[in-house]
């Protein structure tokens, strides 16, 4: 297998493979993402207790949901980064900080307006979404900690010991918060239980799920090529590159 | 099909305005991410092909002043 | 030549110690910042007995946070500044030594303080009779954390001209979970129940750290002095 992975090692060899993959993402989440939404919104049945405001779910479970998958691959990143010294992973790490924080972002305003109607306030302290809150401060603080960097190489590995630190912290936060909410919960505030998936909700769901996921990838694939040619822009590779798109 | 109109579908069953908030939200915020992303590799570009262009600039000036000097 | 961990903690704890002392005013202001925020809460929300005892657990534990996180820079900032924490680190002794003795001075200067001041404060937010010796015990195990934690911020931002505002933003949603569990031990001394079950996922959460942090910081700061 080592074998077989070496060559993407080379930034320019996975600059060209990561290229020929974006039509090929993009393409398929369009698909997943039009069936699984346009199923979710229109074939879908409505949830007895909440109405049609449960489609709602088909955006904010898979939001949630990517948004801590990708936070894990980042700490992965830095693990191999820092590990392996690999530059390579410094690179997916400045990739996957904006995309997880959009999506952090996403789940969080989803799940304020599927609130309002709910607990009839935009934001309650509820566990998942506190989490959700954090989630998104960690990821500021790994963006803002690279851009903070006027050295490439230097930001690449302070972001690596950040999202390593982070991941260890991120369950721990978690339960925290879960441990928290439970000890203040206020009697106003009727929780909402996760909808019991039905099969005519759970495709839709898987479908949209995927198609958002292949939309981060095509969005990482996107930024990770930009960070690779800004990291080696003195090579004459990429030199060869720029003078073809001038 | 759950909903008979489209004027029902809009309304969807009164959480009409929060549904569509969401996924107007939702487009919005991948729309102006997906811009992003995709301008950001041809950005890069430019900046390189300006550096390379100084650059150039900079050797003919020295090149120039070579041959004045001898 | 190999210096002995317990000689190399030492000296090291020792000269950051003396630092301290001559420069007073890096241990007086973080205390007079987190009594003079402290006391602004009662001037915001208003002097009913009540509604301050409500707050009071929190109100102390957030102004320890903030405080903490002023008087952190000066962990590693003055020695990075004038080369001395390059040299530090070519010591012949691993990282974790130097590190450790850095974080327990910078405990000892503005976690220690802060301990000895917070029961006085309890007194201006008319905290709970019953909750005094959890509040000095949730500091207790509660403030080594925060220095711990902290310390892997600051390695991380001490190569940069504007770390203050970015270290905040590292640094804090860390500090939660500490934050969560204290003011919960000291609710629950408020109401007489035990809390001993908190006091001790706050001392899990110190020994992790004690375990885990110094190495983040190590290899933090080797990045930062590059």
């Amino acid at each position: 297998m080592w074998k077989w992975l070496h060559p993407y090692a080379n930034p320019e060899v996975s600059y060209h493979f990561t290229g020929k993959l974006i039509p090929w993402f993009a393409v398929i989440s369009a698909i997943l993402l039009t069936v699984g939404l346009g199923m979710g919104l229109l074939f879908s049945p409505a949830d007895y207790q909440q109405g049609e405001s449960v489609r709602l779910f088909y955006l904010h479970v898979p939001a949630a949901m990517l948004s801590m998958g990708l936070y894990l691959g980042m700490a992965i990143a830095g693990l191999t980064a820092l590990v392996w010294q690999m530059k390579l992973a410094e690179s997916s790490i400045a990739a996957l900080a904006p995309v997880g924080a959009t999506f952090t972002a996403i789940a969080l305003l989803t799940g304020a307006a599927w609130g309002k109607p709910m607990w009839g306030a935009w934001w309650v302290w509820d566990a998942r979404l506190t989490s959700e809150l954090i989630l998104l401060f960690l990821y500021f603080g790994v963006m803002a900690l690279q851009n903070a960097f006027e050295d490439k190489a230097l930001a690449g590995k302070a972001a690596s010991i950040l999202a390593l630190v982070g991941v260890i912290n991120l369950p721990i936060i978690h339960y925290s918060v879960e441990w928290w909410n439970t000890l203040h919960q206020g009697a106003t505030v009727s929780k909402f239980e996760k909808p019991s998936m039905s099969i005519d909700m759970l495709r839709p769901f898987l479908i949209s799920l995927f198609g958002f996921a292949f939309l981060a990838g095509t969005l990482v694939c996107m930024r990770f090529r930009a960070d690779i040619i800004e990291r080696n822009s003195m090579r004459p590779w990429v030199k060869a590159l720029a003078k073809e798109h001038n | 099909m759950a909903f008979d109109s489209f004027s029902e579908f809009l309304n969807m069953g009164g959480y009409g305005f929060y549904v569509w908030l969401s996924y107007g939200f939702t487009a919005l915020l991948l729309v102006l991410l997906t811009l992003n992303s995709k301008g950001k590799d041809k950005r890069i570009f430019k900046q390189i092909n300006k550096r390379l262009k100084r650059e150039e600039k900079l050797k003919q000036v020295a090149k120039r002043n070579a041959k004045q000097d001898t | 030549m190999q210096l002995s961990y317990r000689r190399a903690f030492s000296t090291i704890l020792k000269r950051d110690l003396v630092i301290a002392f001559r420069h007073r005013d890096d241990i007086l202001n973080p205390i007079l910042f987190f009594i003079i925020v402290v006391s602004l809460f009662p001037l915001g929300v208003g002097p009913a007995a009540n509604t301050l005892m409500k707050i009071a657990p929190g109100v102390i534990w957030v102004a320890a946070l903030l405080s903490t996180l002023l008087s952190l820079e000066r962990l590693f900032k003055h020695d990075y500044n004038d080369g001395s924490l390059e040299q530090l680190l070519l010591m012949p002794c691993p990282t974790f030594v130097l590190v450790l003795a850095k974080i327990t001075a910078h405990w000892l200067i503005t976690g220690l303080p802060l301990i000895i001041i917070a029961p006085f404060l309890g007194v201006l937010l008319n905290l709970n009779q019953d909750s005094y010796v959890a509040l000095m015990l949730s500091l207790l195990l509660g403030t080594p954390v925060l220095s711990l934690l902290g310390a892997i911020g600051v390695a991380l931002t001490v190569g940069l001209k504007k770390g203050g505002v970015l270290l905040s933003l590292l640094v804090l949603p860390l500090y939660i979970p500490v934050l969560i569990f204290a003011t919960g031990a000291i609710d629950a001394a408020s109401m007489n129940l035990p809390y001993n079950g908190h006091l001790a996922i706050i001392a899990a959460l110190f020994f992790g750290s004690l375990t885990l942090a110094p190495f983040a910081v190590g290899s933090a700061l080797k990045v930062s002095t590059n």
